[in-house]
């Protein structure tokens, strides 16, 4: 990765090389974070409960015991104060990595999310960069009550001066997560709680592709699926299952949301005719409709058939014992594929 | 640490030196200036309350293991905060509390398995909030803080002489709706009382990180209006501390912030690893100065407390553990079609999206069929 040597002037720590092994997602932020600090002294890690305890998914576990409490800072219960103070380190060089502790606590954050980290860029004609990166753990599926199962990523992409990104799979974790923190841009880092224990074979060899870009996972004549963060798993199985009925699903996962990398997506649509999305967010003005707005605008001779959303209803995140009927999972997909199909 | 008090009469907005203790941790009295034993009927009800408060508590502690919650954080050593402050209100004064704060929900009447609807997941409150004047128990931190300035507000706006009782918890004192609402409380001179029960942590972040003040209770000078420091583990002396503050709202003098030390002996909830952050020597230090058992001892020198009746109480806290257990092992009855109903006052708003919830629901019963 180039980026980070950019930013590696004051360093005087041996980077960190990592090995070829099996990773979970959680790891692979983990290990991207440990990576990215021994990089640089900017990068701070701040957050509540991410010292002494490592957050409560264990994401930062074992940075303060290595980078110490300077570094790895367990900061007063409070998320405007948390991104606030962020913004003040940053403008001094500082590169913060702020966690928010799930979805839906990020939103006493927002006022300094969306009137400061947004804007102070534009404010100062460029003068002020923030390269601050807010981590979220978002999304469903983990049974938890209220507030602990959100999808507010729209939010945040509705924002000029915000880039909002999700990683779906260990190995981007890895990645992602540094190539966020090298970001001048402030950075939404929203992470898929419940594939935090996924795993897959980790090889720093091979190099990451570019954060700004989305990534084909699968190539198929019939439809073109388009899923990020929680939903791309499924769309890989929605592939699979597709396959042994004879049909061919070319899926994405989009990885930036804003701003969105759709040239591959258009092409497939121009091959397939059809689009199916497929996202936690409830639809309503949702990453699914401006994908679903755009391809309709850069594809409209080639479609067959209305693009089709897949997504969580536009209600509050239901209690737990709901979630099964509120989240999008493989027979809501082929459902939609089947329809898409059908036009 | 001194601190020096304006000029202008607020040093009797400082809180004491010490909290306030009435009984001591051996269940002896410790007689205080200020604050007067309750009578001893309300100790016999504090009791009464307490012990069937930590066996409604054991039981939710057991049936999350038992997967029959999706998550408890318990009132372990808590009971005596959550008890002695619902005690200190009339039935139509309102509470507001936290994810925390189930034991102060029994206490005042709430169903206990209404209490545990939420944390059972079968939706994101269990009782009306109009019935037992109790709003639904509040996961953002300190955001319930403010409505209950507001509806204290409201009470004088309306003429009525109800009291709001705000429960925070110590780590959410950080939070910028904490400070608003003491300020708005304050300026509005809103029959309000803030009850803070500092159980020494957050999560994991253990008070010295979360605030520097003398004591929590302090932080009520800087908007002008009184701190108290009350022992959280003593039923006695929470009666006595939050009646008096009750009082003096009820009487139109305006908010408290009460701290109410105590602590915490479980982990934070059942899906937290305490020994990763705290020494097990604390606990146990904590353990000695338990809440039932100081009020059990005190009851009992005095002979308030009879075998029969410490009996009938005991069996009485069986009877709710046992019907909880009835109750939340039975299989839940949840009509996800409910998702659609309460979104909106106008019910139609997302009647499309209820009817694809039906064609896939209908899917389903037929592919299972
Ligand atoms: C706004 C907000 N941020 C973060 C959280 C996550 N969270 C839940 S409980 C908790 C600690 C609360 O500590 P404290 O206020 O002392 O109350 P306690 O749980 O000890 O009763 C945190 C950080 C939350 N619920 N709300």
């Amino acid at each position: 990765m180039a980026a980070p040597t950019m930013n590696r002037p004051d360093s005087d720590m041996p980077d960190f090389e990592p090995k070829v092994q099996t990773i979970t997602l959680a790891k692979g932020i983990n290990m991207g974070l440990r990576a990215a600090m021994e990089a640089d002294k900017k990068v701070l890690v701040m957050g509540e409960d991410v010292g002494k305890l490592g957050g409560v998914f264990r994401i930062t576990d074992g940075l303060q015991k290595d980078f110490g409490e300077e570094r790895v800072l367990d900061t007063p219960l409070a998320e405007s104060g948390i991104i606030g103070t962020a913004v003040g380190l940053a403008m001094r060089g500082f590169r913060p990595v702020c966690e928010i502790q799930f979805d839906g606590f990020i939103f006493p954050g927002f006022d300094q999310i969306v009137s400061q980290v947004a804007k102070l860029h534009n404010r100062s004609k460029g003068s002020i960069k923030l390269p601050i990166v807010i981590r979220v753990p978002y999304g469903g599926g983990i049974g938890a009550v209220e507030h602990h199962s959100e999808s507010p990523e729209a939010y945040f992409a509705h924002t000029a001066g915000l880039k909002v990104v999700s990683c779906s799979n260990p190995v981007d974790a890895y990645w992602m997560i540094q190539q966020a923190i090298w970001s001048d841009d402030p950075v939404l880092f929203f992470e898929p709680k419940r594939r935090y224990y996924e795993k897959a074979q980790f090889d720093p060899a091979v190099s990451p592709d570019p954060l700004w870009s989305s990534r084909q996972l699968t190539s198929g004549k019939d439809v073109t699926v388009v899923g990020y963060g929680p939903t791309v798993r499924i769309a890989l199985d929605g592939a699979a299952a597709a396959a042994e009925e004879g049909k061919e699903l070319e899926v994405f996962d989009l990885r930036t949301l804003s701003p969105l990398d759709l040239g591959p997506v258009y092409e497939s649509v121009r091959k397939t005719g059809r689009l199916v999305t497929i996202s936690e967010a409830p639809s309503n003005c949702s990453i699914s409709s401006e994908v679903a707005a755009r391809v309709q605008r850069e594809c409209f001779y080639s479609l067959q058939a209305p693009v089709l959303q897949v997504n969580g209803f536009d209600t509050p995140y239901p209690m737990s014992k709901a979630e099964e009927e509120y989240l999008p999972d493989l027979d809501k997909l082929l459902h939609a594929v089947d329809r898409s199909l059908g036009y | 640490m001194v601190l020096h008090a304006p000029e202008t009469g607020h040093s009797t907005l400082l809180p004491s030196a010490e909290p306030v203790q009435l009984i001591d941790e051996h269940g002896a009295v410790t007689p205080h200036a200020d604050y007067d034993l309750p009578s001893e009927a309300e100790l016999l009800a504090a009791y009464r309350a307490l012990v069937l408060g930590r066996r409604f508590d054991r039981q939710a502690t057991t049936m999350v293991k038992q997967g029959r919650l999706a998550v408890y954080p318990s009132s372990n050593g808590q009971e005596a905060s959550q008890v002695g402050a619902v005690l200190a209100t009339r039935n139509d004064d309102w509470l507001f509390p936290t994810y925390r704060d189930c034991v102060a929900l029994v206490t005042r009447g709430v169903d206990p398995v209404g209490v545990l609807t939420l944390l059972r997941g079968d939706w994101h409150s269990g009782y009306d909030p109009y019935e037992q004047h109790v709003a639904p128990q509040c996961t953002p931190l300190a955001t319930q803080s403010l409505h209950g300035v507001g509806l204290a507000h409201a009470a004088r706006l309306k003429g009525e002489d109800t009291v709001a009782l705000v429960f925070i918890g110590d780590g959410a004192t950080s939070e910028g709706d904490f400070h608003e609402a003491l300020n708005f409380a304050a300026v509005f001179k809103a029959p309000v009382v803030f009850f803070v029960q500092n159980n020494g942590f957050a999560i994991s972040v253990p008070l010295d990180k979360q605030s520097v003040a003398p004591s929590l209770a302090h932080k009520a000078i800087g908007y002008g209006i009184p701190g108290k420091r009350v022992d959280g583990n003593d039923v006695a002396a929470v009666i006595s501390v939050v009646s008096a503050a009750v009082e003096r709202a009820r009487a139109g003098e305006g908010p408290t912030l009460i701290e109410a030390h105590t602590y915490r002996i479980d982990a934070h909830t059942n899906a937290d690893d305490a020994t990763r952050y705290r020494d097990a020597h604390d606990v146990e230090a904590w353990r000695g100065k338990d809440p039932v058992s100081r009020i059990d001892a005190y009851l009992r020198g005095t002979g308030a407390l009879t075998e029969e009746l410490a009996a009938g109480y005991a069996a009485e806290a069986e009877a709710v553990a046992e019907d909880l257990r009835r109750r939340l092992g039975a299989d839940p009855v949840t009509d996800p079609r409910e998702l659609f109903h309460h979104v909106y006052a106008d019910r139609e708003r997302l009647a499309d999206q209820a009817r694809l919830l039906d064609e896939e629901l209908a899917l389903e019963e037929g592919a299972g069929q």
